[in-house]
Formats: structure tokens, sequence, C-alpha cells
């Protein structure tokens, strides 16, 4: 039997927040503001909130949660063509559960569902080929979403479609990659941000080397984290000490998970199957190569090319979720936070998601 | 082959009367309650304590139970954790044509071995079967009835600050073990539900302790849930340290991959209590020696009492606190 500690006891959980709250306090005397960082992962916002870290700093370091809830960032469009495509009964459609209750134009998956459309909760992409082999006369259609540490599993699973010669058995690509919507945030100059907190999970396959960029192009620290409370104070503490030597640098802190050059055999079943796609982010418009489609190659499993979806452009709403994603506002400054907008009525995305801003605020920083 | 339930067996004619004899009457034995359309049962308190719970868990079968011991610990908690003695049971049974005769069987025993176990009769009960598609294998429906004595009456009025609260034992094994079970998640623990009948405890505890104002049974929502409910009904703030609630390692291990919290997954055979900090100890001592809360702890305590608004807030090992609410959102249907 373990209490939940996390990894370290609380007293060195302490120590490391104090250590901290000692750097921040430096910064502020030798710069006349607190440190502003991203982390860009959902799972880190999540973990900043659920830990009570966030709150403990919030005079000390201003965290900023990024775009790296794939859910968030799933544009409104893909799940309307999902609802789209589930009116057909001669079709069954996959996905991940967190996307079931995100609000598309007008209705989310699960009030497809409800109304007795097939549409499904796996929680593997591969469990859709399972799927697809038990219903061979039915069309079966998963919706793929995910930033690089899915998208490799995406890859396996075409790879087992191809295996299996199945031809009942299409993915509708949404997926989303790191590098170009950090570029986008750094050069659209809307928020100003000292340091960057890194995803632990999608570094895991693209490796340290992928965020030289960041150092080399836009003279921005990084440290690639861990999600227990002892390892995020700890990337918090070196890039505080980066930017108080002045001195820019991407450090792997995630070591025992984390190489520099990633997965290699994740990395080449991506380039085998996927090319580059000028992706739509719900609340950010369309990023240059941001996503990864199916090759020309493997058309026949690409739902995108498979089925003719029509759409018409997303109703808007008075939800702030894309500014949110960008890091420009919190979400008590949303009007529906908590009003309008619950995780149990979500008008965004961020409400939904177990990575989303608002649903991490929601759930661990709500006073009310 | 298996024999399976077809309509028949609910039509109320010769099927049915089989079955109840080869089935039911098998393992519940005959009741001297059961001569007439309704079950009598002989009042030994001025006051009766009366509770229902459908049981509609899947899969049936779970490490640590099934549905059929479950519709038993559930009911008899529900009244042994009000305070009153568990004495009779009605059992009701949907059942999904074509559902195997063999399994059937086995769930029954399994109820019968749980009755026996917190010492209640199955007194009463209803079968139906119904379409093939119309159900999912089975559902079943309990109503527990018990009596409360004199001496163990509640009293929530009685909180005040600095009543402790304890678990009776590690939280959310019910709630993993239920999804380790449906294979779907291939998530392999060898965490068992923590399902068990804790009358005997319960009663144990208020024959020889003073002090407990008020328990409860963390079952869905989980304990987050059931504290938040508890404070917002006695208008008191609890505050709870995040180091000190028991979390299985496995628990806390699956709870990490899935993006779940332990303080929100159900528990089937916990008890959480306020007490009397003086009898904190003695209470403890108690709960030690039985297995199924040997690992009983303090968790908490009562910062706050006659608030308008009750609440619970946690204590996390970094230092700061965060306030809890109800389980919201979390799609983890059919547990119990």
């Amino acid at each position: 039997m373990e209490h939940l500690t996390h990894l370290a006891d609380p007293q060195t959980i302490r120590q490391s927040l104090k250590a901290v709250i000692q750097l921040a306090e430096q910064y502020k005397k030798e710069n006349g503001r607190i440190p502003v960082l991203m982390e860009v992962c959902g799972s880190h916002t999540m973990a900043f909130a659920k830990s009570g870290i966030k709150t403990i700093l919030k005079d000390h370091v201003q965290l900023i949660a990024g775009p790296g809830c794939p859910v968030c960032v799933t544009d409104q469009k893909s799940i309307d063509a999902m609802i789209e495509l589930s009116k057909d009964k001669n079709r069954i459609l996959c996905t991940f559960g967190d996307m079931m209750r995100v609000p598309g134009s007008r209705f989310s998956l699960m009030d497809a569902k409800t109304e007795g459309k097939d549409i499904r909760v796996v929680y593997s992409p591969l469990d859709s080929i399972k799927i697809a082999q038990e219903n061979p006369h039915k069309e079966v259609i998963f919706l793929g979403i995910g930033f690089e540490t899915t998208i490799p599993v995406l890859a396996v699973t075409v790879q087992e479609a191809e295996k299996q010669a199945l031809t009942n058995y299409s993915i509708w690509m949404s997926t989303k990659l790191v590098e170009p919507v950090l570029r986008e945030l750094l050069n659209s100059k809307e928020i100003n941000i000292d340091g960057f907190l890194l995803p632990g999970h999608v570094s895991v396959v693209t490796g340290k080397n992928n965020y030289n960029f960041l150092a080399e192009d836009f003279l921005i620290s990084g440290v690639i984290s861990g999600f227990e409370p002892i390892e995020l104070l700890r990337g918090i503490y070196k890039l505080l000490h980066l930017l108080l030597n002045n001195k820019i640098d991407i450090i792997n802190d995630y070591t025992y998970m984390v190489k520099n050059e990633g997965n290699r055999v994740a990395k080449k079943l991506m380039e085998h199957y996927f090319d580059y796609h000028d992706e739509a982010w719900r609340g950010i418009g369309v990023i240059p190569k941001s996503s990864l489609i199916l090759k020309e190659s493997y058309a026949q499993f690409d739902a995108q090319k498979k089925f003719h979806v029509s759409l018409s452009e997303p109703r808007k709403t008075k939800c702030r979720c894309g500014e949110i994603i960008r890091g420009m506002i919190t979400p008590e400054e949303c009007v529906l936070f908590n009003k309008g907008c619950t995780p149990l009525r979500p008008i965004g995305p961020c409400m939904v998601s177990t990575e989303g801003t608002c649903a991490a605020h929601y759930h661990y920083m709500r006073e009310e | 082959m298996d024999q399976r339930i077809s309509l028949a067996h609910g039509e109320g004619g010769e099927l049915t009367h089989q079955l109840i004899k080869d089935v039911f009457l098998q393992a519940f034995g005959h009741q001297h309650h059961t001569q007439l359309d309704a079950a009598m049962i002989e009042c030994k308190s001025k006051q009766l304590a009366i509770t229902t719970d459908s049981y509609v868990v899947k899969p049936l079968f779970f490490p640590g139970g099934d549905i059929g011991k479950l519709a038993i610990t559930g009911t008899v908690n529900d009244l042994a954790v009000s305070g009153a003695t568990p004495q009779a049971i009605t059992a009701g049974f949907i059942i999904e044509e074509g559902f195997s005769i063999k399994q059937l069987k086995t769930i029954v025993e399994s109820m019968a071995k749980e009755a026996k176990n917190a010492s209640v009769s199955i007194v009463a009960g209803d079968t139906k079967v119904v379409e093939k598609g119309s159900v999912d294998g089975l559902f079943i429906n309990t109503t527990g009835i018990g009596f409360v004595k004199e001496k163990h009456q509640l009293h929530p009025e009685r909180i005040q600050v600095g009543d402790s609260v304890i678990i009776s034992g590690t939280v959310g094994d019910h709630g993993i073990a239920i999804l380790s079970a449906r294979e779907e998640l291939g998530l392999l623990t060898n965490v068992q539900s923590d399902c068990a009948s804790l009358n005997h405890i319960i009663q144990e505890l208020m024959e020889e302790v003073d002090g407990i104002r008020v328990m409860r049974d963390p079952t869905r929502g989980g304990l987050a849930t059931t504290l938040v409910e508890l404070c917002e009904e006695n208008h008191c703030t609890i505050e709870l340290d995040e180091c000190s609630i028991p979390v299985r390692q496995e628990v806390e291990g699956a709870c990490d991959i899935l993006g779940f919290d332990p303080l929100y997954l159900a528990n089937e055979g916990k008890l959480v209590m306020i007490v009397d900090t003086n009898q904190k100890e003695m209470i403890l001592e108690k709960l030690h020696n039985y297995d199924v809360t040997k690992d009983a702890t303090v968790i908490g305590q009562i910062i706050e009492c006659q608030k308008e608004v009750g609440k619970v807030v946690l204590k996390t090992p970094i230092g700061s606190t965060r306030r809890l609410f109800r389980l919201s959102g979390l799609l983890l249907p059919r547990i119990c």
C-alpha cells in the first residue's frame, strides 16, 4: 500500500518549491516582472493544476498553458464530418472517449450516438481494426487525432489494416505536430514567453533535437520535463536558472524516457505512411505543414479521400478556447467558464478534454 | 449443452416455477416468511431503515466479486452506514433471453453466500425475462430493510471542529478492478474489488465506542463526491491531507495511465466516518482487527462548522490546498 505522494516525499517537494520561488524572486528583482513560462503539453497543464503548483506559484511564475491538448485543437469540421458520416447505417465510427462530448458546429458525437448512430469509443486505434474485422459488411472509420505521441500508433494501425488487406477500414486523419504550432505562436508575437516546458510524451517520439529550433531560430530555452510534481518543479528551476544566467539551451530533464534522436522506429513508421499537410487548428487557423496525412499510395485507408462530405462553416459562439489555446487569456476570463460551459455541458473543447486548460481550471483551481 | 434462459422462464408458469425451485430456492432456501404473497418481518425497533439499489455492473464477474455479491454488499452497507442492523433483503432479477442458467446459478449462489456472511435473509424475489438485446445479460435490484437500535442512532448534528475523518482502507480498488476486468483497456492489474459487507464491523463499533457522528460508504463518485455531499448536508468543511489517503500502487499507476483520480473512483467495501477526535485511536484499533479494514487511517479533519455552504478542501503534498467538487464529466458507466 502506498499513499498519494508521487515519486518524492512532501518535504523534498516543498524544498524544491522553495528553491524555485527563490530564483523567481531574483528574476523579478532583475527584470521588474515575473517570468512567463509556457507548458506546451496538456498533461503538464493538468499536473500543474492538480498538484497545486500553479496556485502556489501564481505570484512568482506565470505559467501559461500551450496548444498541446489534441482534443482541444481538433478542428470543429472534423467532428462535423464524423457526424455527417455516421448518418449512413452501414458505417461504424470509432474515436477516443475524450472526443465524444466535444461540441461540433451543432452536435457532439455523443449527441449523435444518443440518436442511435453507431459511434464507438476505443482506447487504442488498433481496437478499431478488430471492429472492422468483425463487421466485414460495414465501413469502419476511425477519427485519428493526436500529436506525435499518437501518430506512430496510427501508423501501426494502417500497417495492420494493410497486412490484413482490409477494404472496409479507413482513418479520418486530423493529427497535429508540435514544432509548426510553436513556430506559429512565436512568429505571431501575440504573447511574450521567456521559456518553454516541453512535452515529455511527445519528446519520447521526436527526441530532444527536435526542439533545437527554439534556441537557434527564436533564442528561447526549453526543458523537456516529466509529469510528477517534483519533475515539474525541477523543470521550472532549470528554466529560471538558464534565464538568470542569460543562457539559451534545450535541456532534456526526462532522460529516463527521452533520447536526443527520439524513437527511430516510430519516426520511420511515420515517414513510411504519412506526408506533411497544411492543417486547420481549432481556434488558430490553418498552419502550413502542421499535420501528417496518409500518403497517396495508402489512399485506400484515407477516409477523407474515400468519402465525400460537404460541410458548412462552423457556428460562432462566445467560446474563447482559441485564445486560451494560444495562451492569450486564462479560462476565468471567458464569460462562459463555469457558467454556460462546464464539463457536463461543454461549449468549447478545452472544457471537455482531460488535458484541456478549462477542464484543469474547472476541476482543480475553482473556488466556487 | 449449457441450458439457457428462454422467454418462457419469465411467463409465470411451469418453467418459471422450475427456475425458482432449481436456481433461487436451491440457493436462498425456503423462508418461513414466504407463505404469503408478501414476506412478514417482525418489527424489532421503533425505527425501520429501508434502501434500494439496482445493479448493472459490466462485466458480471470481476476480480473480487460478481454482480450477485455486489447486490448484497451494496444494499447491506447502505443500511449499515445508516446505523441500521440489516434484517431482510428482496431481490428482483431482469434476465436477458439466452442467458446461461449455469451462470445465473453461480451468481445466485454468490448472493446466498454473501447474505449468509452478512446475516441477512433474502425473503422475497421476482424474476422477469426480456427479449434478447433488451438488457445486457442480467440486472439485479435489491431492497433491504434494517432496524435501528436507539443506541445506534447517528448524530451528524454533533459534528464539531477538530473531529477526525477516517477511511477504512485503500480507495479506488473497485473502480480499477472493474476497468481491468473489462479488458478493452488492455489494462492488466491484479487489483481485486474491495466489495464486502461491513455491517458486522460497523455494529461492533457502534456497540463499543461513542463519538461516531456520521458514516458513509463511498461508492459511485468515490471518496471525494461522498464527502462533498456529506459536507453540504451538514454545513461543515473538511480538510483532507492528500498524503495520508491510502491508495494501492497499482491503482495509482492505472489512474496515471488512464487519467483518472483515485478520489473519484468507486469503492464497494469502504467506510468513511466522521468521529470525535478523542475516540479515533480506539476506533482505528478496532478497525485494524479486521482484514477488510486493516488499512483504516485518519485522512483529515473538520475545520469549520455551521457554514452556509459546506465544502471539502484537499491539502496537496506541495502544501497548497484546492477545493474538491462532485465527480463531473467522467465517463465510467456501469461500475455497480
